[in-house]
């Protein structure tokens, strides 16, 4: 009753859509850059390391994964903890703009990066953080700590206040009471709202791209520039796609369930 | 409902409130500040007033042209996703297999192209319509069509609309399979019972409990595609010619292509409206979805469904006897 006739050929046809993409550029990642160009194969057939090589080994090149890790890291940190009191507030008590607070904290989420661009690198080179990993991590913040207290809220609102009530009787300061029970009863929703700032930090590039010159330049940022000036090196750059998309591929694992609520901001 | 008035909980919410107007209201101050500026390079700066809005809202200028040009544009972009990843979304949302490892392997496959890097996406797609080296492109001219995204508008458009169905269908399928799996058995049970028929039930029991979360997923889709940046500029660089200028890249192209900041900035205060707009009608929806979620949670206790549960599918099927 769920589904309609047919479904598994759908589903197939989706899928093969949504993965032969994807395996193009896998496929592309393990040929030699004449085989790229002389001849269409559909698997390589001369199977080669030497792009996943280069990368491994040129400074320039994993630099840009070390430094995307740095910005997506720290970012997650600081969503998370600021965004974990704002949550519990929100879900349990009422207070003065509360209502308003959440409007403009969202319509940060929904703001265009393309608007920001320019303002935040000046900001950022006024005070000094252009081309550090802080200012990508602050920057991302404008999208990601909304994300965060959305999702978190959702969570914390699954607990039930008579948990709060109990804790505060026993004499528990709120410190306490919020890093002893609050926190792990909702730590499955931290891991969520982690991952979901860590993917949209992950794969936003127009703002890291503008903060960043030299030390901080993030993995995307080497992609498009190094390939271009070196005559299309495709090979490389199927490699260096193909090596992007691995930790996200890797982490989805664990929120596959709660993926369609950390899109929707935790509404769903 | 019953949350308690304090107005201490600012504490708790004011690191928030100091990390994101950190970097959101100094900027947009200085936007604003922009905006009504002119300025010859050397930091010198002249006073311009509303100008550049009123050169923004009239057609006839290069910089309204541009701007009206591009916003028309993507907005025509934005229905067509739309309108075809919405259905697309439905049609593979119900045709999730029911239950086994199948369910988590496609959850798991679906949500790929949403977690790849968005200049990735553009470089997959293109390499994959590259006729020499994409496959897509490769097999679209052995097939006779005569198909480069990089010379032909058409194809441009095309190839630049397929990609994000590619990329973003899957959050509509994944939405509204989050709101398919809330439907409780007993209502197909019930359903079955009354011999209802296929569209029946969907037009019934699935669409109804889904509307919340399309709404969602209309309205996200509307705002993400709004401002698309990355994925067209790799790919098309938004060309040929302007033909796929959409308005984040005719800014960027402004703000930091030009570094006409009194443009640009005019620019992004209008954009900005028109997303804080849409914004309000997502708000004002997802609240009053709260609300419902909320009633609706303190209606049913932890344990198992009440009666009232098992006798609510009736109501709910009523519209059925005419299609039956």
């Amino acid at each position: 009753m769920h589904s309609i006739p047919g479904r598994r050929l759908i589903m197939g046809l989706f899928l093969v859509f949504l993965l032969l993409p994807i395996y193009w550029l896998v496929n592309m990642s393990f040929k030699t850059n004449s085989e790229i160009v002389s001849t269409m194969t559909l698997w390589p057939h001369t199977p080669t390391l030497q792009h996943y090589q280069r990368i491994f080994t040129d400074e320039s090149w994993y630099s840009g994964y070390i430094n995307s890790l740095q910005y997506v890291i720290l970012n997650t940190i600081i969503s998370i903890s600021v965004a974990l009191p704002a949550a519990y507030a929100f879900s349990r008590y009422r207070f003065l703009g509360d209502k308003h607070l959440f409007f403009w904290l969202l319509s940060n989420r929904m703001a265009p990066a393309a608007v920001y661009a320019l303002p935040f690198f000046n900001l950022y080179s006024a005070i000094g953080l252009f081309d550090t990993p802080w200012a990508v991590a602050l920057a991302h913040c404008i999208f990601n700590v909304p994300l965060a207290v959305w999702i978190l809220e959702g969570f914390v609102s699954g607990v039930p206040r008579e948990i709060d009530e109990t804790a505060f009787l026993d004499g528990y300061s709120f410190p306490r009471f919020f890093i002893k029970i609050l926190v792990p009863l909702i730590a499955s929703g931290i891991g969520v709202a982690a991952f979901f700032c860590f993917m949209f930090s992950w794969v936003e590039l127009l703002l890291a791209r503008t903060l960043t010159s030299v030390h901080a330049k993030p993995i995307a940022a080497i992609m498009t520039r190094t390939v271009s000036a070196a005559g299309m090196d495709w090979g490389l750059l199927a490699a260096a796609g193909v090596l992007t998309i691995i930790p996200g591929a890797l982490v989805i694992w664990f929120v596959r369930n709660y993926i369609a609520r950390g899109f929707a901001l935790g509404r769903v | 409902m019953d949350k308690t008035v304090n107005q201490k909980a600012w504490f708790l919410v004011l690191p928030v409130f100091l990390v994101v107007a950190f970097s959101a209201v100094l900027p947009l101050m200085t936007v604003v500040n922009y905006s009504m500026q002119d300025t010859f390079g050397n930091n010198q700066f002249f006073w311009n007033g509303v100008g550049w809005f009123k050169e923004l809202l009239d057609p006839s200028t290069d910089l309204g042209g541009r701007f009206l040009a591009s916003l028309g544009r993507n907005l025509f972009f934005s229905l067509v996703i739309l309108a075809i990843e919405v259905p697309l979304g439905i049609v593979v949302a119900l045709s999730m297999p029911r239950e086994g490892w199948t369910v988590a392997a496609c959850l798991v496959i679906l949500a790929l192209p949403l977690l790849i890097p968005w200049n990735v996406v553009g470089t997959i797609w293109q390499i994959f319509g590259r006729p020499d080296i994409g496959l897509l492109g490769y097999v679209l001219n052995a097939m006779g069509f005569d198909y480069n995204y990089v010379a032909n508008e058409f194809d441009a458009w095309v190839t630049v609309i397929v990609m994000d169905v590619w990329h973003w269908t899957s959050l509509v399928a994944l939405l509204c399979y989050a709101g398919l799996k809330s439907i409780p058995e007993a209502y197909y049970q019930a359903a079955q019972i009354d011999g209802a028929s296929r569209w029946a039930v969907f037009k019934a029991i699935q669409l109804p409990k889904m509307n919340r979360v399309l709404l969602i997923a209309v309205l996200l889709r509307f705002m993400d595609s709004f401002m698309i940046y990355t994925e067209p500029f790799v790919v098309t660089g938004g060309g040929p010619g302007n033909s796929t200028t959409f308005v984040s890249i005719e800014l960027v192209k402004i703000a930091l292509g030009q570094f006409d900041l009194g443009k640009a900035a005019a620019l992004s205060l209008v954009y900005n409206l028109i997303i804080l707009i849409v914004c309000w009608i997502f708000y004002t929806v997802m609240t009053n979805a709260g609300v419902e979620r909320k009633v609706q949670a303190s209606s049913e206790p932890a344990v198992e469904p009440k009666p009232s549960a098992a006798l609510k599918p009736v109501p709910a099927l009523e519209p059925r006897e005419g299609v039956a």
